[in-house]
């Protein structure tokens, strides 16, 4: 540990150089970075699916989908846009201060942190860390030590395509974390779940360090079916996809929990079931195109849930589990108790509970008795609910007639509220997450106003507070001599 | 004399519990009840200003101008922008979306986060009460303000006006001290707005993290002048004169702290200034009744340490007067005062003007940077390629050239410190946007869905992933008509 303290402060020691040196904030600087975190991922997309899959049993294709693909567009949109996002703003001023003028301009923190998560161990880690780079940042990386290999990937390569003094990557779990939280950093931006999210804004507290959170939650998904019933194949291909189809349930916008009202339930199942089979054929296990679970300790805490003898009762589907080979069998449950420990805590692995209600208006009472998660799915053509759902509840994002897919969208941010997390993400969005906005106010020496200045009298009280109302004419007038 | 009511961890908890409920009704989300209630806070300064500024008078011994342009004019500014533009911010905001999440349209909307904590100053306790108070309404969210209790007169003036003419389901003061701050900061809330120092800065946000609230910290810092020979000396000092001593005698947080000059230019700039201090104040400024006073006796004492530290009082060049029994101390400017002084090593936040001189002015950067981000950073010069060094390096909140503290009065431009000065801003949309989650809303079609999302994956799909991810339309109807 003695030796990870001294590498971590000489580690920030050189990061603070450089950053002071002035070499990240030249926009082309940057836009090598980035070019070079695409070719990095270009030259090495075998051993990076390698790495997942070893990591998590995920397929090259959802690999692609999911985190290379989303990296190399991430990089693209970042070179392709950078000039664009890095110009001032312009900003209007009041009359009153002619010829003065106002801008803001996006600067960089300074040395940020990134810590990064181990079910997307490549896009979330790769995409902050870009975000990072095009604010001007220098950025120290840690990566998950979950997903051992696409850790050591990360910092084996990065050290070999991008600038050393500025980009760093340490591996590591806790221990590591906490030496690195007990130093002073610019910015700290964590994707992970919100009991260690307490623990990152506390540590940062200490530091006034700004944070984001990308945490998580309970996604729900509101099935409508009397409006949707004509297209419900797709419906029920989208929450399948959304469920087993992206590492398994184990990301923060998983479809987490079905609500549907309870005539339809059984139509639902019934159609979820050869839809789990045609994605992953008989034996999901041996599919390969459904991903592991990340270790022994979270297969317990699935299989734990399931050991509710009330939630073992509402099993539909599926139920098994092989801790050795960390699977979980893709499962359906029929309104499991809302007081389960499974409907009060994110799911985050292939167990899909449906919860019916009488009317699908109630949907939005029970969502909004858990904390705001970080995205809801609605798929539904009433126009109406559309907009209770809108206005009634509260969630990072919310997407009607599809999941997961907001993620791509970079002109939408991506984060969090309350419990699901503080700041955002994506596009344009991840230059101003890692950026200080700073207000520039030019004056003119030229004009000044004897009002401005002490000893006071009713004049220039008077003239200040015409001016202040933008009275312009009144002022005139006063200055005419022709006010009281 | 009515015994004081407790305010306690009971209270603040029903406190919170009664205005969650009001906001959980939806009390506030209406753009009626926000209209209602900011023209109520304008009726409150049309109505009111009399007694705010003898409350003012009372509490900090403020200058009627200072209390009529820096408190109400300000805050009435602030709130007829807000009625002006509210439907405008309120409105969703539309964002572009691309090949790969077609057919798809999104918006971004902005929602209230809930209920939200103001905590004020005393320095300004108007205006630092009444302008976040402003933005929190204005999105919709239910307020408690708890003003400082070292401004009393203003904090009881601030409760009778706020409860005598706002909504009490949704907006409420709470007076007190430390401890009625702590049992407040136990409660959960959606967001937390202080303005106050470092230290307690961190003491909110450390509390904030035990919810994952949100916060916006105002804060200080040392903000610094650098004045160049190339400048219009008379308005130069007029300025600095005015936004020192001129707002609430130094005790603001962008107050300028110390000057940087050359060796050459500072006794020139020392004789301006005297000479405009005389014509302001007077032959006898600690006798002028044009500037507020020190707030209380225990500041003053602060204040006289600093400048009874042995190396530093024999460097008063004007001033240094003190008279403890009324808590004035004179417009006191100092030389050269050692860098590793108290007086260099806390922000002053009061009459006394350190100048350090370089023996040349590119010197002052680096001054700056080694120290802790100040809130504001001020330069007065006419050279423009100056102007943009500056501007470009210095890392401060905000920066100001060629005048002092103007830019808190200008709506368009985001006010908020950086590093120690403090994290995320506020003033005209700004605020707005400081007191809402802004929710991203995709939405799809159920049309047009693509085998390409779903397992069994092959490589086939795995190309026409890597097509949509590229939004290459060439690559992507190749393999649509399998021609790759």
């Amino acid at each position: 540990m003695e030796a990870m303290k001294e590498t971590v402060e000489e580690s920030l020691r050189e990061m603070r150089e450089t950053f002071a040196s002035g070499r990240t904030r030249s926009l082309k600087w940057r836009k090598a970075q980035i070019g070079a975190i695409y070719e990095m991922v270009k030259d090495n997309e075998d051993k990076i699916c390698n790495a997942l899959f070893q990591d998590l049993g995920k397929h090259s294709t959802e690999a692609f989908r999911d985190e290379l693909g989303v990296v190399l567009r991430t990089a693209t949109v970042a070179i392709n846009c950078l000039d664009k996002w890095a110009v001032p703003k312009h900003s209007k001023l009041p009359l009153l201060f002619y010829p003065a003028k106002g801008k803001v301009i996006s600067e960089p923190y300074g040395t940020v942190l990134v810590l990064s998560s181990w079910n997307f161990p490549i896009s979330l880690s790769l995409d902050p860390l870009i975000g990072a780079i095009a604010a001007g940042n220098t950025v120290l990386l840690k990566s998950s030590e979950l997903s051992p290999n696409a850790s050591a990937f990360l910092a084996k390569t990065i050290p070999a395509y991008l600038d050393t003094k500025a980009i760093k990557v340490i591996e590591g779990g806790p221990d590591v974390a906490t030496i690195l939280l007990q130093h002073q950093w610019d910015k700290i931006f964590f994707t992970g779940s919100p009991k260690i999210g307490r623990i990152i804004m506390a540590a940062a507290a200490q530091h006034l360090t700004p944070v984001t959170l990308e945490l998580g939650g309970k996604c729900p998904t509101i099935v409508d079916h009397l409006t949707i019933s004509k297209n419900i194949k797709s419906v029920v291909k989208r929450i399948a996809g959304g469920k087993w189809g992206s590492c398994n349930g184990q990301a923060c916008i998983s479809v987490d929990y079905v609500l549907i009202e309870k005539s339809f339930a059984p139509t639902l199942i019934d159609m979820l079931k050869p839809t789990i089979k045609s994605f992953f054929g008989e034996i999901p296990k041996e599919s390969g195109c459904l991903s592991r679970i990340a270790n022994k300790q979270h297969v317990r805490r699935l299989s734990r849930l399931l050991s509710d003898p009330r939630v073992q009762a509402s099993i539909v589907y599926g139920g098994s589990i092989d801790e050795d080979k960390l699977y979980v069998e893709p499962t359906i449950l029929l309104d499991p108790p809302l007081d389960s420990e499974i409907m009060n805590e994110e799911i985050f692995g292939p167990i899909l509970p449906i919860i019916t209600v009488r009317d699908i208006q109630e949907s939005i009472g029970i969502i909004n008795t858990k904390p705001k998660p970080l995205a809801i799915y609605a798929f539904t053509n009433d126009e109406n609910l559309k907009t209770r759902i809108l206005s009634e509840t509260s969630s990072g994002s919310v997407t009607f007639n599809d999941v997961m897919i907001q993620y791509m969208c970079d002109a939408l941010p991506f984060g969090g509220v309350g419990e699901s997390g503080i700041g955002r993400y994506h596009g344009k969005y991840s230059f101003d997450c890692f950026s200080h906005e700073k207000a520039i106010m030019e004056g003119s020496l030229g004009m000044d106003l004897e009002a401005r200045y002490p000893p006071w009298n009713n004049f220039k009280l008077t003239f200040i507070r015409l001016a202040f109302r933008e009275a312009y004419f009144k002022l005139i007038l006063l200055m005419l001599g022709l006010k009281r | 004399m009515a015994a004081k009511k407790v305010f306690g961890s009971a209270e603040a908890s029903n406190l919170v519990t009664e205005l969650r409920r009001s906001f959980d009704d939806g009390v506030t989300r209406g753009y009626e009840w926000r209209v209602t209630q900011l023209k109520k806070l304008m009726i409150i300064c049309d109505n009111h200003e009399p007694e705010i500024v003898a409350a003012l008078r009372d509490d900090l011994g403020k200058p009627e101008l200072e209390s009529s342009v820096y408190e109400v004019s300000l805050l009435r500014n602030s709130i007829k922008l807000a009625l002006k533009q509210l439907k405008n911010w309120m409105a969703p905001e539309k964002a572009k979306t691309s090949l790969t999440t077609f057919p798809a349209s999104a918006e971004i909307v902005s929602e209230p986060l809930g209920v939200v904590l103001v905590i004020s100053a005393w320095n300004y306790p108007f205006l630092l009460s009444i302008d976040p108070v402003i933005g929190a309404i204005s999105a919709g969210n239910a307020v408690v303000l708890k003003p400082s209790e070292l401004a009393p007169a203003s904090s009881a003036l601030l409760t009778k006006l706020l409860e005598q003419y706002l909504d009490p389901s949704a907006v409420r003061v709470v007076e007190g001290a430390v401890t009625e701050t702590s049992a407040l900061l136990e409660q959960k809330w959606d967001k937390i707005f202080y303005t106050g120092s470092s230290k307690i800065g961190r003491v909110i946000m450390a509390a904030a993290a035990k919810h994952l609230t949100p916060v916006v910290l105002e804060l200080g810092g040392k903000s610094p002048v650098v004045v160049d020979s190339d400048t219009d000396l008379k308005v130069t000092v007029r300025r600095i004169i005015v936004g020192k001593w001129g707002c609430n005698n130094g005790q603001a947080c962008i107050s300028p702290d110390y000057i940087l000059t050359t060796k050459e230019y500072a006794p020139k700039l020392i004789d301006a200034m005297k000479l405009e201090l005389e014509k302001f104040y007077g032959k006898n400024p600690i006798e002028s009744k044009d500037m507020s006073r020190i707030v209380n006796s225990n500041h003053f004492d602060r204040l006289s340490k600093l400048l009874d530290e042995k190396e530093v009082s024999d460097k008063i060049v004007y001033g240094g007067e003190k008279d403890r029994e009324n808590l004035k101390i004179a417009p006191t400017i100092l030389l050269d005062v050692p860098l590793d002084s108290l007086i260099m090593s806390e922000e002053i936040f009061g009459p006394l003007l350190p100048i350090l001189t370089l023996n040349n002015l590119e010197e002052s950067f680096d001054v700056i940077r080694s120290r802790p981000k100040p809130l504001a950073a001020y330069l007065f010069t006419h050279n423009k390629k100056l102007k943009e060094r500056f501007a470009a390096t210095v890392s401060a909140g905000g920066i100001v050239v060629n005048d002092i503290a103007v830019h808190l009065a200008l709506h368009t431009l985001p006010f908020g410190g950086v590093g120690e000065s403090g994290m995320g801003a506020y003033h005209g949309k700004f605020s707005f946007d400081a007191f809402s989650h802004k929710k991203a809303v995709l939405y799809r079609s159920l049309f047009g869905d693509s085998a390409v999302r779903y397992p069994p994956y092959s490589r086939g799909k795995l190309r026409l992933l890597k097509a949509l991810v590229d939004s290459n339309i060439f690559d992507l109807f190749k393999v649509l008509l399998g021609l790759a």
